[in-house]
């Protein structure tokens, strides 16, 4: 199934990703050439199979409700390209 | 006496027996980087300083007669999406350029409190996706086989790494076949281990079903002691495994009679006549010693490539969905938050990576999740099947590791079909969640072949058992990479 250059420009913006106009002419072309290879799948009938997420059984993992050490505030800040008040700081959003 | 020249083994006895400290040891070892490393490119970061604090610390515990791990004292490397506290570890992204870890990842943990010296963080593809570090955002890793790089190949750091002496064994990370592939190109042993055997925690996730840490090492012992200190369940892994951990040093028994191994014919489409040829050696070999090998269908082996393409895809743009300039890394200013994150991934990641994320946003949205994705999830089925059928008949499966010699990848860094499909071998395993083994296997053209064993989940013994016969009965000493000669001759 091809992908046109409008559908690459809103995978784009879902992906929080910038492209330039030469950007969005590479990508069509490139993952079009991918989403041709991956219609090979399209040949095998899957129709009464199970998909699988995981292929070894998991359960999901519980613990006791107790309070236990993590990180301190500060190591977790150390990385914060900018941070105030023991916060991640971020450009204005409202 | 060149240090960089021994096993673990061989550099354990010694410090045991106190003929060289761990801090002269390490020193041999830096000595050796700043020989060669200017050609590997193998590191992404030195860690120098605490490597030698690490090295005095072990020397007083000996010093003590405190019991030691076989791995104290030793000069390790990991690749660098496995979090190290206090050392920078950048994914080989632009966007984790300066990201130093508040905290050790779990086999980063498991080393030190082994007393394992860390020497620094081995060159990636950006965030994994690749074979052969062509995709890192810094550069590539030169292959030490092609020593005056005519042929321009080119490998995984950590394989690279200790093919040329820089590190007695590492850690690798393997999400297609990564750990594997490297370890067949540059002559030496690599292991990705079965999904869950060994944490998770702290690798930086960019395919959270397929990705696994496991080891790279000279022979099949130092393959052992390192899965005895990296295995088991850990409790802040949520797919880690809680099963018993063997001690894998009783596997290396060199014995395969009556042994059952499968010979896909399915991994032999595509594979080079030469290597075919090395793999029928192999075959030649093992019934000699006893074990019965008989082929084995693998229909489903074809759909493997596409299917993992869309899964480790739609698993990577969610993953790396969290790199947005807010927490740590890259960060471009912008007038409001959302061209901030735009402009700073825009930066940030490479083309690669952005266009895995996008087929991974693409095959996820409404309207293609069941064409694609749960397609995919079901063609996993399919090829968990294949291997079951298998396993009833089987112990385990013999393969080639790379269907061509190293001197053929990285020949398309541009094309990521093409190198996709390098990994037609080793990435069925990931689907399956199985343990595989790539052990060296002689020589093509002047580049080594490695061959591929699989096993059923949870039995990486009987990989290190016929692995262990094969290294002992054919009794071939560790090819030596043109480089590592280089420099050999050069130091008299």
């Amino acid at each position: 199934m091809k992908i046109t250059e409008q559908n690459v420009e809103q995978v784009a913006l879902f992906s929080r990703l910038e492209l330039t106009e030469e950007d969005k002419a590479v990508y069509t072309e490139s993952l079009n050439t991918i989403l041709d290879y991956l219609d090979m799948l399209d040949k095998l009938d899957t129709n009464n199979i199970e998909p699988a997420a995981h292929v070894l059984s998991f359960k999901n993992v519980f613990r006791e409700d107790k309070l236990q050490s993590s990180l301190a505030k500060e190591l977790v800040l150390v990385n914060a390209p900018e941070e105030e008040a023991g916060c991640f700081k971020v450009p204005r959003i409202v | 006496m060149r240090l960089y020249n021994l096993s673990v083994f061989q550099l354990s006895e010694l410090m045991e027996k106190k003929e060289i400290s761990s801090e002269e040891l390490t020193n041999a070892y830096l000595e050796r980087i700043s020989q060669v490393e200017s050609e590997t490119k193998v590191f992404v970061t030195l860690s120098k300083e605490t490597a030698l604090t690490q090295a005095r610390n072990v020397d007083q515990k000996r010093a003590r007669g405190e019991e030691l791990s076989p791995l104290a004292g030793i000069p390790m490397a990991m690749d660098d999406n496995i979090c190290t506290e206090g050392i920078k570890t950048t994914c080989a992204s632009k966007i984790l350029y300066n990201f130093i870890p508040p905290y050790d990842a779990t086999v980063a943990e498991r080393l030190k409190g082994a007393g394992a010296i860390l020497m620094g963080k081995c060159n990636i593809d950006e965030f994994g996706m690749g074979s052969s570090t062509e995709n890192s955002a810094f550069y590539p890793t030169q292959n030490p086989f092609d020593a005056e790089a005519a042929q321009g190949c080119i490998s995984g750091g950590s394989a690279a790494a200790v093919a040329v002496g820089e590190a007695a064994f590492t850690l690798g990370s393997d999400t297609s076949g990564f750990i594997r592939q490297s370890a067949a190109s540059c002559g030496v042993i690599g292991l990705k281990p079965t999904y869950g055997h060994v944490s998770r925690f702290g690798l930086i996730s960019t395919a959270s079903s397929l990705d696994q840490i496991g080891p790279i090492t000279q022979d099949m012992t130092d393959l052992a002691l390192v899965l005895n200190t990296i295995c088991g369940h850990d409790v802040k892994d949520a797919t880690s495994a809680s099963v018993d951990v063997p001690d894998f040093t009783k596997s290396l028994v060199n014995e395969v009679k009556g042994l059952r191994i499968g010979l896909p014919k399915e991994y032999e489409s595509g594979v080079e006549p030469q290597v075919a040829a090395k793999l029928q050696e192999a075959i030649s070999k093992l019934e000699e010693l006893g074990a019965i090998c008989e082929e084995v269908a693998m229909p489903h082996t074809e759909y493997a490539a596409p299917a993992h393409y869309i899964i480790s895809s739609a698993e990577a743009s969610s993953n790396l969905a969290r790199f947005d300039g807010v927490r740590h890394g890259l960060r471009v200013e912008a007038e409001d938050v959302s061209s901030m994150f735009k402009k700073t991934r825009s930066q940030g990641f490479g083309a690669e990576v952005k266009k895995r994320i996008m087929l991974g946003t693409h095959v996820l949205s409404t309207g293609n999740y069941d064409t694609y994705y749960v397609k995919a999830l079901k063609v996993r089925s399919l090829i968990k099947q294949d291997f079951d059928r298998a396993f009833e008949k089987f112990d385990c499966l013999l393969t080639p590791t790379n269907p061509t010699t190293a001197g053929k990848t990285g020949k398309n860094p541009n094309d990521s079909l093409a190198m996709h499909l390098s990994g037609v071998c080793t990435l069925p395993v990931n689907l399956a969640g199985l343990p595989a083994l790539s052990l060296p296997f002689g020589m093509v053209d002047g580049m080594p072949v490695g061959l591929q064993l699989i096993a059923r989940h949870f039995e990486e013994e009987t990989l290190l058992r016929v692995g262990y016969t094969l290294e002992q009965s054919t009794n071939q000493t560790r090819p030596k990479p043109g480089l590592f000669l280089k420099y050999n001759i050069h130091r008299g």
